[in-house]
């Protein structure tokens, strides 16, 4: 009998270094799979912020602006129309020439005006509109500088190539080592990118326009999808006959959650504004398109939030004596709201990345004003991304990533806050 | 151990009293008819000729059983697993209502009403008579709200101070408010399983129900919670009709006046405890009491 054991303890014995190695292979091999997966994800995010974080510096330029009545208010009335439409621009030129007396030929002074942006002028508008006594007198004010000339600062441009194949010339070069002796040109903190809107000129673009588009966008979008998805699932899963007309219906809702996302986008083209007449690239058309693509994610997620509430419970509740609804409405629902939070939110951050749909909408426009309501002209912020990744200028690339990552932040954060959510209202019973 | 008298035979037809003779169903069956009285002189609910189906009539699960429940007493109903013992205990409130395909017929009377008639409101049926289940399942709210909801949904209380009283009230009639009283705000799931059940029971006297169904209320509880428990149902006994089912024969003999035995969907004895179980009338009765099979 002994000898039969010690057998078979033998044969286990011997299969066990292959088992323990199998095991310790596969284990490694998750760990790689895993490892791969972290590592793109790094790289990708590497990627991006390598590229986009220059962009929250911006290039300006000290000037000394003589606020000249003759310029800006050459009747003396003080009218904020006169004031409004003054050439303020020629005031910064005018300072540029001051800081470099020697250039007196044409194209030479266009080479110097280049070195500031186009829109300088608006800066000084601003002031001079807030604060009319200004006029007549002097101050020293940090202008934008053209976006070349930021190019340069951040070293993206490279001084030692042939001139005619650089964007700045050596005159210019020469200019912007002088102005670096003086201390008049500096790397400050690029606010614009968070306080205005779209632009041609990249040192002036920023993402403002698209951050409130979709911020009305996403707000409507959940005002229309919550109630309508978790008023379906509640119906779906707890008044509706078991028949086959409810399965057709599950069947299709699991299928709409599939479909490609722009073909909301022509649905909305061909309903929403053509035959409704919803004005075009507002907010509001855009959360109708994104409400329908996110009702099965959320209607989905609500339903099986709903089938897990334990049987017992409702039992409990109806042998109390409750009514079918106050069952639902006291115990079933509470319990399955954190699930169907959780849908809404992940819905939500879906919603937040989508650009296909809002493409046939309209939202694509060149819009340069931050919408101020939800029937403005807006867009939203990966169709900026997709705009900006058009555009040549070398600025806009840096700045594509950095809305990239203003982009990525949000849903990291939607995301998180999903799963916190999720975790916070877990209940055991 | 069981003493027997001599006089018990297999088949014994002689022993049918001329009640249980009428029970005797037509063809087809072998079952000749309950044994025993199943009438009470003085009831509070009663079934004639229940039949229960599952799954639209494929399954038979109750057959033509007639049962009176008395007033203030404790019927306690036993049987081998998959008799229906739980499922006429549903019938008696209705919970039945809520399994799809589950067809219900005869008469089930709670004072002289059908509670299956057309025009009866179960929410109000459910309050009259309550149910304990075999799981304790308290809802995931405070212990004060789980006894609280009840008489809130009725409106059975006027104000707050009403409700703290009803709520103190049913806490004490079921031995558990000395346990709770500082911890009326803490979740009703964070007590023991004994203690959860006692708390199911509070929640169900707290809406004053006239019938209280017990499922197999002890069979997920230690011995000494189920001796609490069983102690509590004997208290209760003077305020509310009691019918339990049971899989612990000693339970109901500790704890019913009379006792009803299922087996295979047909009842088929109903008589005084003391008699069921040291001199029971069926063969059936008499094996399953004697430990043949359960």
């Amino acid at each position: 009998m002994n000898n039969a054991n010690r057998r078979v303890i033998d044969i286990v014995n011997a299969s066990l270094a292959k088992r323990h190695a199998k095991e310790r292979r596969f284990r490694r091999m998750g760990m790689v799979a895993v490892g791969l997966g972290l590592l793109f994800v790094l790289v990708l995010f590497a990627d991006i912020f390598l590229k986009g974080a220059p962009a929250f510096q911006q290039t300006y330029i000290r000037l000394q602006i003589n606020y000249d009545a003759a310029v800006i208010d050459p009747d003396g009335s003080s009218q904020p129309d006169t004031l409004a439409f003054a050439d303020y621009q020629a005031l910064a030129r005018q300072s540029l020439l001051e800081i470099f007396p020697d250039v007196k030929e044409r194209r030479a002074k266009r080479d110097l005006y280049k070195l500031i942006s186009p829109g300088a002028g608006q800066e000084l508008r601003k002031r001079v509109l807030e604060n009319p006594n200004l006029i007549g007198t002097k101050e020293a004010v940090w202008v934008l500088a053209d976006d070349d000339v930021d190019m340069l600062m951040k070293g993206k441009i490279d001084r030692n190539a042939v001139e005619s194949k650089r964007r700045l010339d050596n005159k210019s070069l020469a200019w912007i080592d002088q102005l670096e002796q003086r201390g008049d040109i500096e790397k400050r903190f690029n606010s614009a990118f968070f306080t205005s809107g779209d632009s041609r000129q990249p040192e002036q673009a920023g993402i403002a326009g698209a951050l409130m588009g979709s911020f009305f966008t996403l707000l409507l979008t959940l005002l229309f999808s919550f109630p309508i998805a978790v008023g379906s699932a509640i119906y779906l899963e707890e008044f509706a006959p078991k028949n086959k007309w409810t399965d057709l219906i599950e069947i299709n809702i699991n299928n709409l959650a599939a479909v490609p996302s722009i073909i909301f986008g022509l649905l909305g083209l061909a309903v929403f504004i053509n035959f409704f007449g919803v004005p075009r690239s507002t907010p509001l058309v855009g959360a109708l398109v994104l409400t329908l693509m996110t009702l099965p994610t959320i209607i989905i997620a609500s339903r099986s939030a709903l089938k897990s509430v334990p049987p017992s419970i409702r039992e409990a509740a109806l042998g109390v004596g409750a009514s079918p609804l106050q069952t639902r409405l006291h115990h079933v629902l509470p319990l399955a709201l954190p699930g169907m939070l959780t849908g809404t939110i992940i819905g939500m951050a879906q919603a937040l990345g989508e650009t296909a749909p809002l493409l046939m909408i309209g939202m694509i426009a060149f819009i340069v004003d931050v919408p101020q309501g939800i029937s403005d002209p807006a867009t939203v912020l990966p169709v900026q991304i997709f705009l900006w990744a058009d555009s040549p200028e070398r600025a806009f690339v840096e700045r594509t990533s950095a809305a990239i990552m203003v982009l990525i932040g949000f849903l990291i954060a939607m995301n998180t806050t999903a799963v916190l959510l999720r975790k916070r209202f877990e209940r055991r019973w | 151990m069981l003493t027997m008298t001599g006089t018990i035979e297999a088949g014994h037809k002689s022993h049918l009293t001329p009640l249980a003779l009428n029970n005797q169903k037509a063809g087809g069956d072998t079952f000749e008819g309950t044994v025993g009285d199943f009438t009470h002189p003085n009831p509070r609910m009663t079934c004639r000729g229940v039949d229960v189906f599952y799954n639209n009539g494929a399954t038979h699960a109750i057959k033509d059983v007639s049962l009176d429940i008395g007033e203030k007493e404790v019927l306690s109903m036993i049987g081998p697993s998959g008799c229906g013992k739980s499922t006429i205990l549903r019938c008696l409130n209705r919970m039945n209502d809520t399994i799809d395909g589950c067809v219900v017929t005869g008469s089930v009377r709670l004072d002289e009403e059908d509670i299956y008639d057309r025009g009866v409101d179960v929410v109000p049926l459910r309050a009259r008579v309550g149910m304990v289940f075999q799981k304790p399942n308290p809802f995931p709210k405070s212990i004060y709200e789980n006894v609280a909801y009840g008489p809130r949904i009725h409106g059975l209380a006027a104000n707050k101070t009403g409700l703290d009283e009803i709520v103190q009230n049913s806490l004490e009639r079921a031995a558990l408010w000395n346990e709770v009283k500082d911890r009326l705000g803490q979740p009703g799931t964070g007590l023991s399983g004994g203690q959860q059940q006692r708390l199911c029971i509070a929640r169900a006297i707290a809406v004053s129900p006239e019938v209280i169904l017990m499922d197999e209320p002890c069979s997920a509880l230690d011995p000494i919670a189920t001796a609490k428990v069983e102690e509590l149902i004997d208290a209760l006994r003077t305020q509310f009709t009691i019918a339990i089912v049971t899989h612990s024969m000693q339970q109901a003999a500790r704890v019913s006046q009379r006792t009803a035995y299922f087996h295979l969907g047909h009842l088929v004895e109903v008589n005084d405890t003391d008699k069921v179980f040291t001199n029971p009338e069926h063969h059936l009765t008499e094996a399953y009491i004697t430990g043949r099979f359960g």
